[in-house]
C-alpha cells in the first residue's frame, strides 16, 4: 500500500477514492499519465493542490482518445471552463465516468452532454447531423442524412418538440443493449 | 469523552431507540440539557443521509471540485455527530467489498478476452463485415461454424478409429486386406495413383477396407469394430444434436433481441466503440458504421414503398409457377438422362461416343450453370426485400441440387451392385486358387497346415465399401479444386483483366460488362452445405473424410477471405442479414437427414465384403447362419410332412389288410390316425416298428446331416442324436418328440447360436430349443 508516495496526501487519495471509481493505485497511475503529457507543467507534488490545467490539444492526442470522433466534445464536457482545458481533477473525473464501473445513469448524463454540440441542453437536428457526419466521415448523401435524423427524432422524441431533451435521451439510451459496453474507455 | 457520554445516555434512557451507534451532540451535551428525542431522531436521519451521500458521491454528475468540497463537508458532519464505534468497521468492509467487485470484474474481463482470443479469424470477419456488410459476413461466420463441427468429427474419427488401428492393429503387409495386390504394386506409389486415392493410399487407415475384423486389438484390448461402428453413429448423432441446438439458440435470440423501436437512435449513439485506439480498427469501424446505416436506410425505404397488393401477389404466384416448372423440367431431364446412362452401361460403353459417355455430367453442369441465372431473372418479378429474395433463391437452387445428389447416389448404387457381382465370382475363384495351392494333396481342408502365401498374392475381393469411400473422397477433392479454380479464374483473373485492360478498351469495363464480380452468397452457402452432406454420407466408409474436409475448410477460409477483399465489390443494395442463421441451419438439417438415409440403407441391406473392413464375416456370418437355420428348418418341415403322409398311407393299407383278413383286430395296434405334428405322449410299443422307424430315420438323417454340415460346422454327435430322436415313424403317433425326451447334448461353445434366432417359427419339434446360448 505504497505509503512512500509523496504526490498526494493520504486524505487526498481517500477523497479521490470516494469521489471516483478508482483505487489508490489507479489514481496514482492517472497522475503519472497526466504528468507525462506535459512534464514541465505538471508538478509531481500535488499535496498543495496546485492549479494546473492542460490544454485540449494535449489531451485529445492521448492514445485512448486519438481515434475517437467525439474526442473534442468529450474533453469539453468535462472541462470546468468549457474551453477544453482539464485540470487533474477534471482529468480523473472524465476517466472515472468513462470507466467500467460507472453506472448507466451517470454515463447517460455525460453522453447527453457530449452529443449536445451546441450546448443548449437539447439534441436538436443540427446536433444529430454533426454526430452522423462524424460517425460516417461524411460518406452519406444529404438525403440519407436527412432520412436518418428524421428517423431518430421520430423514434426518440416523446414530448413532440422536434428535438431530444434529456428525458427523451435517457429513455432511449436506457434500453440500448450496447450502450454500457461501447461508452467505455480503459486507462 | 463523547464515548463516556454515550454510555451514560444509553444506560439512562434504557436505549430502546439507541441500539445502533448512538448519535449525540457531544459538545453541547456536556454543558446543556439532554436533547429531545425528535431532535435526536432528526439528527440521526441527517447523519444517515450524509453517509449515504458519501457512499454515492462518485455517482453524482458534479464537477470534481464540487464533489471534493461536498465530501469534506459531509465527512466533518458525520464525524462530529457519530461515535467512533462502528464507523471504522463499516468503511473497511465497504472497501473490501469494492476491491472484491473490482477483482471479479477483472477476472470476468480476462476470461472474456481469452474466450474471444480463442475464436479464430475474428479480425478477418470483422474486416469483411465492415466493407461488405453483414450478409456476406454471415457466410464466413457459417463457414467458421462448420469448421468447428468438422474439427470435432475429425477428432472422433482420427482419435478413435485411425490412430488405434495404425498403432495397435496389424501392420501393413501382414494381411491380404492390408497389402497392395501384386498386380498394382508397380504403380502404388505414383503421385497420379495417390492423387486418385488408390494404390498405397487405398490400402491404409484412410479407408474402410484396411481395418481388420479382429474383435480386440493390441494390449489395450481395444474393440476396433465396435469403435468403428460407434464412431459412425456418433458423428451423425453429434451433428444432429449440434445443428438442432444451434437452431434452438438462434430462435431464442431472434425472439428476444429483435427490438427495433430505437433502431436508428441506437445506431447513432451507441455504435461507436470508445475503446478503439488503433487507426486501422478505427477505419474499419467507420466503414462498418456507414454500411450499417446504409443497410438500415434500405430497410426503411423498403418498408416505406407503397405496394399494389394485387399486382404483387399475381406476379409472385406467376414467378413461383415458373420456378416450379423449371424445377420439374430439370428433374425430369435428370431422371431421363440417368436412365439412358444406365442403359448405355448395360450395353457397354465402347459403342458410344464422348457425348453419351459424359452425358450425365454435362447435363448436370449445364443445369447448374443456367438454372440459377434463370431463377435470378424470375425473382426480379417478385420484388421482394433482398433478404427474402435471397432465401427464395437459396431454396430453389437447393431443390435443383437435390437432383445432383440423386444422380450421384444412383450411380453409386449401380457400382455397388457391380462390385457385389464381382465378389461372387472372386469367391468362387478363390476356392479354385486355394485348391491349386495344395495341388490336391489333401482331400479335406480342415486340418492341413497352412501354406505360406505372400499377402500380396492372395486374390482379392472388390471391397465395395472402399470403393464407395473413394468415390466420396474423389468427389470432395474435385469439388474443392473446382471451387478454387473458379475463384482464381472467375474472380481474380477477371478483376485483373478489368483493372488493367480498362485503359485500352472501347467501353468502360468497370461499369459495364464484365465489371468486378460480387460475392455470390447463395452459391457459396449451398456449396458448403452440400459438401458437408457428402462428408456425412461418406465418413463411415472413409474415415479420412473429416480430416480432408478440415483441411479444405481451413484453406477455403483464407482463400475466400483474400478473394473477397481483393476481387469483389460490395453489392449495390447492402442488406442486413437476418440475425440468426436459422435458414442455413434448416437446410443443413435437411441435408443431414438425407445423408443418413443412404448410409443406413447400405449398412442394413447390402452384405459387407467378405475380405475387407471391420465387419467382414461377422454380420455376414450371422446372416449365413440364420439362413442356414432357416433352410434346415424348411427341410425338416418337409420331412415331417412326408413322414406323416407315409404313415397315413401305411395305416390305410393296414386297415385294408385287417379288414380283408378279418382277424383279431387287436393283434396289432389299431391304426391310430393322428394328425401330423401332434405332440402326444408316446411310448414305443413295437420294437420292430421302432427299429423300422429308426432305420428310416437314420436313412433320412444322412442327407439332412450332409446339408447341415455344409452350411455350418457342428460337431458330429449332437445333431445325430437330435434327428434320431425326432422321427420315430411307423405306427407310432407321428412326430411327438422332444416333449418327453430331454434334448440331446448340445455342443456348448460352438458358434452356432446367434442371438435372435429362436424367434423362428421352427422353434418346435427338434430345433435346438432352450435358452439361447449367447456368447
Amino acid at each position: 500500500m505504497g505509503n512512500k508516495q509523496t504526490i498526494f496526501t493520504d486524505e487526498q487519495l481517500d477523497a479521490y477514492q470516494d469521489c471516483t471509481f478508482f483505487t489508490r493505485k489507479e489514481i496514482l497511475r492517472l497522475h503519472g499519465r497526466y504528468h507525462e503529457m506535459a512534464p514541465n507543467v505538471v508538478p509531481m507534488d500535488y499535496t498543495k493542490d496546485p492549479d494546473v490545467k492542460l490544454p485540449m490539444q494535449l489531451i485529445i492526442n492521448m492514445p485512448e482518445l486519438k481515434e475517437n470522433p467525439f474526442r473534442e466534445r468529450i474533453v469539453e464536457s468535462f472541462s470546468e471552463d468549457g474551453e477544453g482545458s482539464l485540470s487533474f481533477n477534471d482529468f480523473v473525473d472524465m476517466f472515472s465516468v468513462l470507466s467500467e464501473m460507472a453506472p448507466r445513469e451517470l454515463k447517460a448524463i455525460y453522453a447527453f452532454k457530449i452529443y449536445d454540440f451546441n450546448t443548449d441542453n437539447f439534441i436538436c437536428k443540427s446536433d444529430l447531423e454533426k454526430t452522423l457526419n462524424k460517425l460516417t466521415r461524411e460518406e452519406l448523401t444529404a438525403e440519407e442524412i436527412t432520412l436518418v435524423c428524421e428517423k431518430v427524432i421520430e423514434e426518440a422524441d416523446m414530448d413532440g418538440d422536434g428535438k431530444l431533451g434529456f428525458a427523451d435521451f435517457e429513455n432511449m439510451i436506457s434500453k440500448a443493449p450496447d450502450f454500457l459496453s461501447t461508452f467505455h474507455i480503459r486507462i | 469523552m463523547s464515548h463516556s457520554l454515550e454510555k451514560r445516555s444509553e444506560s439512562d434512557r434504557g436505549g430502546e431507540k439507541m441500539t445502533q451507534r448512538v448519535d449525540n451532540s457531544s459538545d453541547s451535551d456536556s454543558e446543556e440539557e439532554p436533547i429531545t428525542e425528535e431532535e435526536l431522531a432528526k439528527l440521526k436521519e441527517e447523519v444517515e443521509e450524509k453517509k449515504k451521500l458519501i457512499a454515492t458521491l462518485r455517482n453524482k454528475p458534479w464537477k470534481m471540485k464540487k464533489k471534493l468540497s461536498v465530501l469534506k463537508e459531509a465527512q466533518l458532519f458525520v464525524e462530529k455527530f457519530e461515535g467512533a464505534l462502528g464507523k471504522g468497521k463499516g468503511k473497511k468492509f465497504y472497501a473490501y467489498k469494492v476491491m472484491m467487485t473490482k477483482k471479479w470484474m477483472k477476472f470476468q474481463r480476462d476470461f472474456e478476452n481469452f474466450k474471444t482470443a480463442c475464436i479464430p479469424w475474428e479480425m478477418k470477419i470483422k474486416e469483411i463485415e465492415s466493407h461488405f456488410g453483414s450478409s456476406v459476413a454471415s457466410y464466413f461466420i457459417f463457414l467458421r461454424w462448420m469448421y468447428g463441427i468438422n474439427m470435432i468429427l475429425f477428432g472422433l474419427t482420427f482419435g478413435l478409429v485411425m490412430v488405434p488401428e495404425a498403432l495397435m492393429g496389424k501392420p501393413y503387409g501382414s494381411l491380404p486386406r492390408k497389402t497392395v495386390p501384386r498386380a498394382e504394386e508397380a504403380s502404388a506409389m505414383n503421385f497420379a495413383t495417390l492423387w486418385d486415392f488408390s494404390g498405397f493410399a487405398q490400402y491404409s487407415v484412410l479407408f474402410y477396407g484396411y481395418y481388420n475384423n479382429q474383435r480386440t486389438i493390441g494390449w489395450l484390448k481395444f474393440r476396433m469394430p465396435l469403435s468403428y461402428f460407434l464412431v459412425g453413429v456418433g458423428t451423425i448423432g453429434y451433428s444432429f444434436m449440434i445443428v438442432i441446438r444451434t437452431m434452438a439458440r438462434n430462435a431464442n435470440e431472434d425472439g428476444g433481441g429483435d427490438d427495433t423501436s430505437f433502431n436508428f437512435s441506437w445506431k447513432m449513439f451507441t455504435s461507436w466503440d470508445y475503446l478503439i485506439g488503433n487507426p486501422e480498427t478505427a477505419d474499419n469501424k467507420f466503414a462498418s458504421i456507414t454500411t450499417s446505416f446504409k443497410e438500415a436506410i434500405v430497410e426503411e425505404q423498403e418498408s416505406r414503398k407503397e405496394e399494389n397488393i394485387h399486382l404483387t401477389r399475381f406476379l409472385r404466384v406467376l414467378a413461383n409457377f415458373l420456378a416450379l416448372c423449371t424445377l420439374a423440367g430439370s428433374g425430369y431431364l435428370i431422371f431421363f438422362v440417368v436412365r439412358r446412362s444406365q442403359k448405355f452401361a448395360l450395353e457397354g460403353l465402347e459403342n458410344y461416343g464422348w457425348w453419351e459417355r459424359n452425358e450425365v455430367n454435362m447435363v448436370m453442369s449445364l443445369l447448374g450453370m443456367f438454372c440459377p441465372t434463370l431463377f435470378d431473372v424470375i425473382s426480379s418479378l417478385e420484388n421482394y426485400h433482398p433478404r427474402i429474395a435471397l432465401r427464395w433463391q437459396l431454396g430453389r437452387i437447393f431443390a435443383l441440387f437435390l437432383g445432383n445428389l440423386y444422380t450421384f447416389i444412383i450411380a453409386l448404387m449401380d457400382e455397388i451392385n457391380l462390385k457385389l457381382e464381382e465378389e461372387k465370382i472372386v469367391k468362387y475363384n478363390m476356392s479354385i486358387w486355394e485348391a491349386s495351392l495344395y495341388n490336391g494333396t489333401i482331400p479335406e481342408n480342415s486340418t492341413a497346415p497352412p501354406i505360406e502365401v505372400d499377402p500380396a498374392d492372395v486374390p482379392r475381393g472388390p471391397c465395395w465399401e472402399t470403393m464407395v469411400g473413394q468415390e466420396f473422397v474423389r468427389l470432395t477433392v474435385s469439388d474443392t479444386m473446382t471451387t478454387y479454380i473458379t475463384i482464381l479464374i472467375g474472380d481474380f483473373l477477371r478483376a485483373v483483366f478489368v483493372r488493367f485492360f480498362n485503359y485500352c478498351w472501347c467501353w468502360d469495363l468497370e461499369y459495364g460488362f464484365p465489371s468486378y464480380s460480387e460475392f455470390d452468397i447463395s452459391g457459396n452457402v449451398l456449396g458448403l452445405i452440400f459438401n458437408q452432406g457428402m462428408i456425412w454420407m461418406g465418413s463411415f466408409y472413409a474415415p479420412c473424410l473429416p480430416a480432408i474436409n478440415v483441411f479444405r475448410l481451413h484453406t477455403s477460409m483464407y482463400l475466400q477471405c483474400w478473394a473477397v477483399m481483393c476481387c469483389n465489390v460490395p453489392q449495390e443494395r447492402v442488406f442486413k442479414a437476418s440475425r440468426s442463421n436459422n435458414f442455413y441451419m434448416a437446410m443443413l438439417l435437411f441435408i443431414l437427414f438425407l445423408s443418413t438415409l443412404p448410409a443406413v440403407y447400405t449398412i442394413v441391406s447390402i452384405p459387407p465384403s467378405f475380405d475387407c473392413g471391420p465387419f467382414s464375416l461377422s454380420i455376414y456370418y450371422l446372416n449365413a447362419t440364420s439362413k442356414s437355420y432357416k433352410e434346415a428348418n424348411l427341410e425338416l418341415k418337409k420331412k415331417l410332412q412326408s413322414q406323416a403322409e407315409e404313415n397315413k398311407r401305411r395305416n390305410k393299407q393296414k386297415a385294408q389288410k385287417s379288414n380283408e383278413q378279418e382277424e383279431n383286430p387287436f393283434e396289432t395296434e389299431p391304426p391310430q390316425t393322428k394328425q401330423k405334428g401332434k405332440q402326444d405322449e408316446s411310448t414305443p410299443n413295437q420294437d420292430n416298428k421302432k427299429g423300422q422307424g429308426d432305420n428310416e430315420a437314420k436313412k433320412t438323417d444322412q442327407p439332412q446331416e450332409a446339408s447341415s454340415s455344409q452350411a455350418f460346422q457342428h460337431p458330429g454327435p449332437a445333431p445325430n442324436g437330435h434327428y434320431a430322436l425326432q422321427t420315430r415313424g411307423g405306427n407310432l403317433p407321428p412326430p411327438s418328440i422332444a416333449v418327453t425326451r430331454p434334448p440331446g447334448p448340445r455342443g456348448y461353445g460352438m458358434l452356432g447360436y446367434p442371438p435372435g434366432n429362436p424367434r423362428f417359427p421352427g422353434a418346435q419339434p427338434g430345433m435346438p430349443r432352450g435358452p439361447p446360448n449367447y456368447r
